[in-house]
């Protein structure tokens, strides 16, 4: 099961994850829907983008630039957070969205924990993978801790104060 | 001061209760300490030698009288009767139980505060010009903008686990009071030559391990782009500041890796696309929080109130203290008065209920209901009427806040040091007791003159030693004493520097006797108006460190019977406490 557009939903995707004796050029790529370390992609993409469905998955040290011009074969992009005070993974998943224009699923896999979702669905992310060990509906409360923010980021588009009409000084208002 | 609206008080509310469960949580087990950790940390909450340490913000270090109050009724329902006002212009308290911190942040937020990014590898509390909107020498008021800079950092999604802590402090004067230098980014409000708003910035600035005085990365800043630009900054750091070690994982290591000119073109590259994006200032934005910084109702005044004069020739300590801790008003009548929570024999920054009962007081009758923390961890009140310092002075001597040492070698700087902070080498506040004591003669002190002596227990540099003219920082514990590294010319300012280790470490109780050694040979070299700060730039190192190490220390040294004692710790010890 994996949080979905705020939902709990069904998941068939399965994330590969490369074992220490394997090698992206020659690791085999189960069929199916895999999401596949981006090396695995470069490695193999003139094979692998035949393939109906496929995603990829960043880990937190590699850039998002590295996906330009492939970004519409993916139904799935996903980033590692390899713990979940590795704050890298927000800054990614913001330049997917705002720099690179991705518009498909985005999802959050590793670390995945409650405190630290409502940040994540702000930057771009809109799928979550919890960290097993933990209660999946308890996970989903953690997107709505806040109902109002200050900045913009991904979401929402505008900061507060273009969003809203803000009251100044009463004290000023009064004069 | 900014009034919360309902926006900025249900984000705090509701904080609140995301930080009530998340300690219900940890407490029935659901959360591990180490998954707790960053929560706690992002909310000020440090656990420390006796029990829990919160840290509050005060934004800018602008404070009203009833929010001082509230401080007041913290330190007497959950703690010990005391409050710690520290460099970076908030206040700690060292006594709490973790099951009372939900509802101490309930209490806070009732007079519209909390501890938002107190810590954590987050942007911080921003910090600015105790003076700001009443220096003579202010440019532009910087107050609104650290207003605008705290919401836009409050609780932003993409930099609440950066490579590590993010410190931004801001200042609007010609002279530089807020240590813009030292910071991670610094910026300095200002105008240019056609008269518009914009920031001179600085970045990779700080303290700590490795200090470094803070780069120019962009001369203007138009105050439209100063959120996109600190946003680039942000996001330039977030993905190539270094994670592999804490020590070398503040932004000054990657400008310095990266050198400035490759860092600036980084920032410009992410910014082109932010630059006049959403993100971007309004016109209505900064009126609408700059109406909350108008003057407050200024009586029409007229400066040298003959009264003063009279009563100054009467009594030395008046005179002494109108000349060290009041400071112009850029309004005539008024005055600014920084209350000295330096007392020699009083921890520095320590304040307890009822001084902060008793300021909240006279802010209301002598200087509308405010009151600032100073990064120097003094209190100021910004308006007072110059014919009411005579009254405002007998008051407050009642409470011992008329210290007369703003600026002197006894307004001392220092962290709370190994007593109660678990990183520590050394202690500090005893230190700066001893040190205090020893030089309390104030006809000395105004001797020596303008002089800052900065105090930390270990080189994080919470006591900001680096940019002392003397600074003091605890090295270790050995051979049954406390060893300290003394080093001398930094400054803060304008013109900040980074002090220098003049040599091998000291004994608790050999650093007076080197202070002393550093301030006599500077008396025998100083030229006329000179500066301590002056003269070590003049002549170097070299004539200090030869004197201070020429003789031997005394042998003898007194109370070395409770060298090491430390408050007593009457504290259950929680079960889930990671330390014990």
């Amino acid at each position: 099961m994996i949080i979905k557009n705020k939902a709990i939903v069904a998941d068939d995707w399965t994330v590969l994850r490369l074992q220490e004796n394997e090698a992206a050029e020659s690791v085999h790529v189960a069929a199916g829907k895999v999401i596949m370390p981006l090396k695995v992609w470069q490695a193999q993409c003139d094979v692998l983008q035949q393939r109906k469905e496929i995603g990829v998955w960043l880990a937190s040290d590699e850039r998002p630039e590295e996906l330009k011009g492939d970004i519409e074969k993916f139904a799935v992009i996903a980033v590692d957070f390899p713990k979940f005070s590795d704050g890298r993974g927000y800054s990614i998943a913001f330049n997917l969205r705002a720099r690179l224009g991705y518009t498909g699923e985005l999802r959050a896999i590793g670390d995945v924990l409650r405190d630290q979702l409502f940040y994540m669905q702000r930057v771009g992310f809109d799928a979550f993978a919890p960290r097993p060990d933990r209660k999946i509906e308890d996970t989903l409360k953690g997107l709505s801790d806040f109902s109002e923010v200050y900045q913009t980021s991904f979401d929402p588009k505008l900061p507060l104060f273009r969003r809203v009409q803000r009251k100044g000084s009463q004290a000023e208002s009064s004069q | 001061m900014y009034r919360y609206d309902e926006y900025d008080q249900q984000i705090v509310d509701e904080r609140v209760r995301q930080y009530r469960d998340q300690v219900r949580r940890r407490l029935s087990g659901e959360l591990t300490e180490e998954e707790f950790l960053p929560l706690r940390l992002q909310n000020g909450l440090y656990m420390q030698i006796h029990g829990y340490m919160l840290r509050i913000a005060v934004p800018y270090g602008l404070i009203s009288s009833q929010q001082m109050r509230m401080f007041a009724h913290i330190a007497r329902k959950y703690d010990r009767g005391y409050g710690h006002f520290t460099t970076r212009q908030n206040i700690q308290f060292n006594w709490l139980k973790l099951q009372d911190t939900p509802d101490i942040l309930a209490d806070l937020a009732s007079v519209q505060m909390h501890a938002i990014q107190t810590s954590g590898n987050c942007v911080r509390n921003i910090t600015s010009d105790e003076f700001a909107g009443v220096a003579r020498d202010e440019v532009v008021d910087p107050r609104p903008y650290a207003e605008i800079l705290r919401q836009w950092s409050t609780f932003h999604p993409e930099f609440a686990y950066l490579p590590r802590k993010f410190k931004i402090a801001i200042s609007g004067g010609q002279e530089d009071r807020a240590a813009i230098y030292a910071h991670d980014i610094g910026l300095a409000v200002t105008k240019n030559a056609q008269g518009e708003v914009g920031f001179r910035v600085l970045v990779g600035g700080g303290l700590g391990r490795t200090p470094i005085i803070g780069t120019e990365i962009c001369e203007f800043v138009p105050w439209q782009h100063i959120l996109t630009y600190v946003e680039s900054i942000l996001r330039v750091y977030n993905q190539y500041g270094r994670r592999d070690n804490k020590y070398k994982a503040r932004i000054k290591i990657l400008v310095k890796a990266l050198g400035i000119d490759e860092f600036r073109r980084q920032v410009e590259a992410d910014w082109a696309d932010l630059k006049d994006g959403p993100g971007t200032l309004t016109n209505e934005e900064v009126d609408r929080v700059a109406s909350f910084f108008t003057d407050p109702a200024y009586e029409p005044l007229l400066d040298h109130d003959s009264k003063l004069n009279e009563f100054k020739a009467d009594s030395r300590s008046f005179s002494h203290w109108l000349q060290r801790n009041v400071r112009p008003h850029r309004v005539p009548g008024y005055a600014i008065v920084v209350l000295s929570l330096k007392k020699p024999g009083n921890a520095p920054g320590d304040a307890t209920a009822e001084q902060m009962d008793f300021v909240a007081d006279l802010a209301d009758r002598y200087s509308f209901g405010e009151l600032r923390i100073t990064h120097k961890q003094n209190l100021v009140l910004a308006d007072v009427r110059q014919k009411d310092l005579v009254s405002l002075w007998q008051e407050a001597s009642v409470q011992e806040l008329t210290t007369p040492n703003i600026g002197m070698l006894t307004d001392i700087i220092s962290c709370p040091g190994a007593e109660f902070c678990t990183l520590a080498n050394a202690r500090s506040i005893p230190l700066a007791k001893l040190i205090a004591e020893r030089f309390e003669d104030l006809d000395y002190q105004y001797d020596i003159g303008e002089i800052t002596l900065n105090i930390s227990g270990c080189v994080n540099a919470c006591g900001q030693h680096h940019i002392g003219n003397i600074g003091i920082t605890g090295v270790e514990k050995k051979d049954h004493d406390e060893w300290y590294q003394v080093s001398i010319g930094g400054a803060e300012g304008n013109d900040s520097s980074i002090s220098k280790i003049i040599g091998p470490s000291f004994t608790f109780h050999q650093v007076p006797e080197v202070i002393e050694r550093l301030v006599q040979v500077y008396l025998r070299e100083r030229t006329e108006a000179e500066r301590f700060i002056d003269t070590v730039r003049r002549i170097g190192h070299a004539p200090f460190k030869d004197h201070v190490y020429a003789t031997d220390f005394n042998a003898q040294e007194e109370e070395v019977a409770d060298k090491h004692s430390v408050a007593p710790a009457h504290y259950d010890v929680p079960y889930y406490s990671p330390r014990f």
